[in-house]
Order: structure tokens, then C-alpha cells, then sequence
């Protein structure tokens, strides 16, 4: 065993005390390349799209119309959290929509039963966590890639929420039950934008914090040396897929509160939208890398542009061509910008 | 004597902090099987790959036919007409036999379309001379391993080149098999071409070949007549220096057995595997590439499930199901893919050496950075580590000290076994003479270790006893002082 003392011993005998000089360790990176940071030229975009809006309406700046506008974005933002944990560990749930409409329909039924409020929030986070822990279960039992498995349950989970429903349409949910997607906790602020909130912290202490967010680093840089460094990098992935799942559920109860009714085709297209905010964020597509905070601004770009499109009494499908068109945008900005950088350091090379 | 083919003269390469290729020279005739020799890391894969266009050398001349000439693709060996037979057919399952062997030398009809008849005509002829019967029209899946072999063969003739290299052609195939290609080396080079083989056994070196060239370290020793020498020499020119002198090897006081491995198994990899590692000891394992070994140590590491078998750690049984439960235990392993396994290059220095025991650095799930750079400092100062910054990545380092790295944080979890797969595999002399002296002082400190290495000079040179092992099963056993090299490779290559 090599003891602490044997250690200190290694160290001050065998080696030169200037060695650790060699070593500097300072976490803070400089000024520069804090300004060069993705969620920096996130920021610029929104206070773009901020005055931009401001120029578009003069009611924008009231507040509760502001607070009204969160609404847009709150649930799917809720997903968007631990999606980017998932996507950083290299994996993807496109099935979260259709998660949704499970757990709404669950709900809806439960509700015919005589469920009360809280056992309907219950209800509807559970099955969205057992959606999401049958995901997970059978992409690690039987190594299928994730993207092949949440399409499959994609299809059958919202399969399912249309047999069970049909045609028809679960309404008259409790009094009660309607403070989740509607209530505020303190003036204009609501309970979903104030859940979030909390929520993105949460994400943040877990993601940049924990020993838990440091394996999710770990295993989207490198699965294999991950596991070759003692990591059970099923049971991380299983975890990632169930709480995918429960956010899924989570936000399937704000948002049946807030429209107050179920129908199949409720969250129709969801997945897109969540998993471009991830990316949009600063999250690598192929895992290893992203931030919380990166997905936070993401979150309220994405709220912005919606709502001053929505000012603009611009109809939805052309807001997606907008959304398309901004995530291609800040995507490519930072990736053609070094391109010039590039191109132009060779050719003041070959000039010389 | 004819002159010679094809000669290489001076032929050096190198790699970031290797010299793969160091002066070499290298002639092969015509009508006459040329054997290469040399231990794993000689240089002979390198050597392949410069002579089929694949690495470009730094320097030195590749001579076809007293003409100098340049190789810089693929597409250039083949026009030189020089073919190779890869160690692991690279071939396409999905595709005909037809399409596979014809892959990067298609025939053409007068409208530049792919001439598909004519290429089945001809592959029919191929595999006609090579006396197989074989529908070209099957996919290559339903062919058995011997057949997509030949297959690969018959791709090679395809070309018409004058020289053949084929590198490890038997290590696949069975006894019966590899009669049958001996037949087919034979026949090519009655035809008169020119063949270079790349073996381990010595009994087929002996059969069918008629020269060797011997490489070590990347330089060459020795070639001649294979009448004129006997496998002693051979042997001798392999391994070369005394080993001794390299390795000063620090004496440690072997203490009491730390763990005892009983009839471990395994469905298809290895069986009947039983040692006994004692403290203070280092454990050389031997043998050729694919003889098991890894795989021996990644069972111990739980990576792998055993089919039978028992294994005692610290007097306790011992069935590691995850790496996770080996770690607990104080049993890691450094594995052989430094890239890939053992570190994640593209995370910073002090968050690999921390990674396995996060949990040790952490209150309530929430990591301790201070305590986190203070142990990742202490590692990287004991391993003499060089680099800018521990927030640096680690694929910025080169490789010796990327595996430092990896030693480190396995280190950093104060284990009692450390189990080690070629480790100085592809680093500089400089590290890997950090690497072993730091062995050294493991074992001095009580640690056991069990080094795999494919290098006879490392084994003998660190080993306090020796594991040979031959296609899944423990061939031999040496102690500190009846090691000797012939003894070893007698053993490993199953002579």
C-alpha cells in the first residue's frame, strides 16, 4: 500500500522542490477566451432580439405581458435541462413529446377516476419517469443506440395516448390542479417560470458540481476509458434516460394545467424544440462538452424570437422556418468566423 | 544470384517521439520467400505499410528493379506491382466475393461503367488457380475465415504484381489450412515472384521460407541464407542485447501471496489459468499478440465475465462483476490502448487522475476542487509529469506522459495490484525508462504488479518470474533465474 507518508517521502527525497513550478493550475482562463466563450455570443443575440423586440411593440416591456411570454418556453425548457445532461453523456431521447401525451392521457383518465391534484401531478410525473426508465432499460440491456430506440418510443408511447383517447378529449380537470400551469407564486412571476428557475440552478450544482456531473463529462468524452476507470456507465445512462423521463412527466403536468385539457396530439413536435435549445446552448451534438448556463440563455433566445414573432402576428409555421434559420445561424457564425481567421492567416503566409 | 527485386535502402521513419523505422534495408529476389523477423515492435508493420504507399518514409531510397522510385499512395504500390495480404483481411462482408476483389482495381467497359462480366469471368479464373471452390457471386459473410483468406489472396494476384508481402497469413487459419497455403506460396514463387513473409512461428519460417531479415527496435540486424542459421540464432539476433544491463532492476522483498488465481476461464479467449502473485513482486506475462493475455487482465478487472474459475485478493474470494468492484478491492489496470481505454484525451490533466475517486474527493456528492488539484498535483509532481498546466487537456500531452497520467490516477487510488498492459507501448526511451523505474519503487513500497508486455527484453528485464502464455493457455513458467530469451519465445510461439 503506499501509505501518505511514503508518499511525502517519494516526493520531497526523490524529487526537485520546483518541480510543482512546472505545474500551474490556475482554473481561471484568461479575459480573452471568456469573451470568445459560446454563452458570451449567446448573450449578444439575446440583447439583440431583446431591443428588437423592444423596437417591435411598445407593450413588450410591460410585465405582464413579459410574464406571459415565458409561458412559451417554460415546459419545454424544463425538458432541455436534463436532455443536455443526456446529451452531453453522448446520448438522445426523441420520444420526450410523445411522453408527454402519455403521461397527459394517463392523467386525463386518472382524472375520470376522481383523482385529486396532487395524485394527478403524481400520476403524470410517474409515468413519465417509468416512460423514460424503459427507454433507458432497453438501450443499455441490449446496447442499441439511443437515437434507433426513441424513435421506436416515440411512435408507441404516443401510439398508445391515441388508442386509449381516440378521437376524444379529456377535459374538466379540478379546480386545483389548474395552479401548476396557471398559478402565480409572487406577482407576475408563475409557478412554472419560478420552477424553472430553481430547477436551472439544480441542473447547474449537478452538472458543474457533482461527482454525478463529472462522470456524465467523463463518459461523452470517452465511454470506454470511463468504464475502464471504474464507472458503471450503464447504470449513469440509465439514470440520465429515467430523469429525461420524469422532466418529461413534470412538464406534461404544467402544461395539461395549463390548456386544461388532454388531447393525443398534445406536445406534437416537442423533441425538436427541446433538443434544439440544447444545442443552441453550446451542447456538442456528439457529447463531451456544454453547459448549463449555455442552455439557459438558449432558453430565452429561443423565448424571445418566438414572442417577437409573435408580435409580428407572424403565423407558427413560418416562426419555424425562423427557428430553423437561428439555429443554423449561431451555430455556423462562430464555425464560418474561424474559417476567415483561417483562410486569412494563410494567405498573409503564402504572402510573405 | 539474380538481383534483387525490389531493395530498400536506409529506410527510416519516425513518429511523434518514436523512431519506428531507423536505417533499415531490406532486399527480396525473385522466386525466393523472404521471411521478416522481429519482436512486436520491431518495425514490421511500418515497414509493410511504406512499402504499400501507405506511410511515406522520412528518408532513404526504395529501389524496383535498380530504379528508384517514390511511393506516396496505395494506388502507387499497385502500379509498382506490389501487393500485400494483411494480417486481418480488410474486406467488406456485405459486398460479393467479385466486388471484394476487385475493390480498388476495377475493370471498365468502353463506356466507362463498371465491366461487372468480365470481372467475374476473372475472378473465376483467380480462384481457379488458387484451387478453390468458391460461387464470386456469394456474399463474402457466408465464406468461412480460410476462404475470405484466399479471397483476399486472389484480390492481391488481381493486380499481377511481382511482389507479394504477406503479413502473418497463418494466424488465422488452421493446420490443414495452412498446407494448403504453403502449397499456394510455393506455386507463386516457382512462378518467380518475389515474396516477403512476416511470421512469428518459427517452424513455418523454416518450412517455406528461403531468406530472412531480422529487425529490432526498428533497426535492422541481420539478414542471409535461412540454411546458414538455426532458430537459436534467429532467437539470439530478436532479442539481441543483454537485457540486464537496461534494466537495473530494483531489488524488493517478496512477501506473502496478495492474490491466487485458480482454473480461471473463459468461453472462447482463455482457459485453465492459475498463479499466484506475492507481494513486492513484479509478474511478467509473455506471449504473442492475441495469445490471451489482455483478456486474462480485464477478467481480473471485471471487465470481461469467466466462465470458471476462482480468484482470492487480500485472503478474501474475489468476483469482480464492474471495474468498480476491482478498484474497491485495490485492483486497477492500466490497459494497452492508452487513446482510447485509458485516458479521455479530451478532458484536463487533473480531472483523469481524479476520475476514479471522485467519490473519495467529495462531500455529499459535491467534488472538492482544492483537495482535487491537491491530489492531481501530488501525482503529476511523483510521476515527474511535463506539461504547461494540469487544466491543460491530455491529448495536448505526448505519449509518455499521457501515460503517466493514466498510471496516476490509478496510483491515486492507493491500490495494492497493479496490473499493467504494455506499458511503454509506443512512448519514447526517455519515458519509458520513468515508466520502469517507477516500477520499481511500486514494488519497493509493497505493491504487486503484473506487467503484459510484448517486449522480451522489458519482461526479462522487469520480471521477477515469468507467464508464457500460448493461444488462451499458460505455455510456461520461468523464475528470475532460468529465464532465458530462447526459452521464452520457444515457449510463447508453441515450438
Amino acid at each position: 500500500m503506499i501509505t501518505e507518508k511514503t508518499l511525502k517521502q517519494t516526493m520531497t527525497n526523490d524529487l526537485p522542490k520546483d518541480m510543482s513550478r512546472h505545474l500551474p493550475d490556475s482554473l481561471n482562463s484568461d479575459l480573452r477566451s471568456k469573451m470568445m466563450r459560446w454563452e458570451t455570443l449567446l448573450m449578444v443575440f439575446v440583447v439583440i432580439a431583446f431591443f428588437t423586440n423592444i423596437q417591435l411593440s411598445p407593450y413588450f416591456l410591460d410585465p405582464w405581458s413579459l410574464s406571459d411570454a415565458t409561458f412559451n418556453f417554460t415546459e419545454k425548457a424544463i425538458i432541455a435541462l436534463p436532455m443536455a445532461l443526456l446529451i452531453i453523456a453522448r446520448d438522445i431521447d426523441l420520444s420526450v413529446a410523445s411522453t408527454i401525451a402519455l403521461a397527459s392521457v394517463a392523467m386525463g383518465f386518472a382524472n375520470t377516476m376522481g383523482a385529486g391534484p396532487i395524485e394527478l401531478a403524481l400520476i403524470g410525473m410517474g409515468v413519465g419517469t417509468v416512460a423514460g426508465f424503459v427507454n433507458g432499460w432497453i438501450i443499455t440491456k441490449f446496447d442499441i443506440p439511443a437515437i434507433v430506440v426513441t424513435i421506436g418510443t416515440m411512435s408507441l408511447y404516443r401510439g398508445i395516448a391515441y388508442i386509449v383517447l381516440g378521437d376524444e378529449v379529456y377535459r374538466s380537470y379540478p379546480e386545483g390542479f389548474a395552479f401548476f400551469g396557471q398559478g402565480y407564486v409572487w406577482g407576475v412571476l408563475s409557478f412554472e417560470f419560478v420552477l424553472f428557475l430553481c430547477l436551472a440552478v439544480a441542473f447547474g450544482i449537478l452538472l458543474h458540481k457533482t461527482t454525478f456531473g463529472r462522470r456524465v463529462y467523463a463518459i461523452g468524452n470517452n465511454p470506454t476509458a470511463a468504464l475502464f476507470s471504474g464507472i458503471n456507465v450503464k447504470r449513469h445512462r440509465l439514470f440520465l434516460f429515467t430523469l429525461v423521463g420524469l422532466f418529461a412527466g413534470v412538464a406534461a403536468v404544467l402544461l395539461t394545467s395549463r390548456i386544461g385539457s388532454t388531447r393525443p396530439s398534445i406536445a406534437m413536435g416537442w423533441e425538436l424544440e427541446v433538443i434544439t435549445m440544447v444545442v443552441l446552448g453550446g451542447v456538442n451534438i456528439m457529447g463531451g462538452a456544454g453547459s448549463i448556463v449555455g442552455v439557459f440563455i438558449a432558453v430565452f433566445l429561443m423565448g424571445l424570437v418566438t414572442f417577437g414573432m409573435g408580435l409580428m402576428n407572424v403565423p407558427g409555421i413560418v416562426m419555424s422556418i425562423f427557428t430553423g434559420l437561428l439555429l443554423i445561424l449561431v451555430i455556423g457564425t462562430p464555425i464560418i468566423w474561424r474559417r476567415v481567421l483561417t483562410a486569412r492567416k494563410m494567405k498573409s503566409k503564402s504572402g510573405n | 544470384m539474380d538481383r534483387p527485386v525490389l531493395e530498400l535502402r536506409n529506410i527510416s521513419k519516425t513518429f511523434p517521439g518514436v523512431k519506428a523505422l531507423d536505417g533499415v534495408e531490406l532486399q527480396l529476389y525473385p522466386g525466393q520467400v523472404t521471411a521478416l523477423i522481429g519482436e512486436n515492435g520491431a518495425g514490421k508493420s511500418t515497414l509493410v505499410k511504406v512499402l504499400t504507399g501507405i506511410y511515406t518514409p522520412d528518408g532513404g531510397d526504395i529501389l524496383i528493379n535498380d530504379e528508384p522510385v517514390r511511393m506516396q499512395a496505395a494506388t502507387d504500390a499497385k502500379r509498382h506491382g506490389i501487393s500485400a495480404i494483411h494480417q486481418e483481411a480488410v474486406m467488406f462482408d456485405e459486398l460479393s466475393v467479385t466486388q471484394n476483389i476487385f475493390i480498388n482495381n476495377q475493370n471498365r467497359n468502353r463506356f466507362g461503367l463498371l465491366d461487372w462480366p468480365l470481372m467475374r469471368r476473372r475472378a473465376r479464373t483467380l480462384l481457379e488457380y488458387l484451387d478453390v471452390n468458391i460461387d464470386p457471386d456469394l456474399p463474402l459473410r457466408e465464406l468461412s475465415v480460410a476462404h475470405k483468406h484466399l479471397v483476399s489472396f486472389a484480390s492481391a494476384l488481381s493486380i499481377n504484381s511481382n511482389i507479394v508481402i504477406m503479413d502473418e497469413p497463418t494466424a488465422s487459419l488452421s493446420h490443414h489450412e495452412i498446407q494448403e497455403l504453403y502449397r499456394l506460396v510455393r506455386r507463386l514463387r516457382d512462378e518467380g515472384k518475389a515474396i516477403l513473409f512476416i511470421s512469428h512461428k518459427f517452424d513455418e519460417i523454416f518450412e517455406i521460407c528461403d531468406r530472412y531479415t531480422v529487425f529490432r527496435d526498428g533497426q535492422f540486424v541481420g539478414a542471409g541464407e535461412i540454411n546458414d542459421v538455426t532458430q537459436d540464432d534467429l532467437v539470439a539476433m530478436m532479442v539481441g542485447r543483454t537485457v540486464k544491463q537496461i534494466y537495473p532492476k530494483i531489488e524488493a522483498e517478496i512477501g506473502e501471496p496478495v492474490m491466487t488465481v485458480e482454473g480461471l476461464c473463459h468461453p472462447t479467449e482463455f482457459a485453465d489459468i492459475d498463479f499466484e502473485l506475492r507481494r513486492g513482486e513484479i509478474l511478467g506475462f509473455y506471449g504473442l499478440v492475441g495469445a490471451g493475455r489482455s483478456e486474462v487482465m480485464q477478467a481480473l478487472f471485471g471487465l470481461t465475465p469467466t466462465s470458471a474459475g476462482s480468484i482470492i485478493l487480500n485472503d478474501k474470494p474475489f468476483n469482480p462483476r464492474t471495474p468498480g468492484d476491482a478498484v474497491d478491492q485495490g485492483l486497477v489496470y492500466v490497459p494497452e490502448d492508452r487513446q482510447h481505454q485509458g485516458a479521455i484525451l479530451s478532458l484536463p490533466i487533473f480531472q483523469n487522475i481524479t476520475l476514479p475517486q471522485l467519490g473519495g474527493l467529495s462531500r455529499s456528492g459535491f467534488i472538492d476542487m482544492a483537495r482535487e488539484f491537491d491530489v492531481a498535483r501530488q501525482y503529476a509532481t511523483r510521476l515527474q509529469l511535463k506539461a504547461a498546466s494540469l487544466s491543460e487537456n491530455v491529448e495536448n500531452l505526448s505519449g509518455g506522459n499521457q501515460q503517466k497520467v493514466v498510471i496516476g490516477k490509478w496510483l491515486a487510488t492507493n491500490p495494492n495490484v497493479i496490473i499493467v498492459d504494455e506499458p511503454t507501448k509506443g512512448i519514447d526511451i526517455g519515458s519509458k525508462a520513468a515508466v520502469h523505474k517507477f516500477m520499481g519503487e511500486l514494488v519497493a513500497q509493497g505493491l504487486s504488479v503484473i506487467m503484459v508486455s510484448s517486449e522480451l527484453p522489458e519482461v526479462m528485464g522487469m520480471s521477477d518470474r515469468i507467464i508464457v502464455m500460448h493461444e488462451g493457455r499458460i505455455a510456461a513458467r520461468f523464475d528470475r533465474d532460468e529465464m532465458t530469451a530462447e526459452a521464452i519465445v520457444t515457449a510463447a510461439t508453441g515450438a
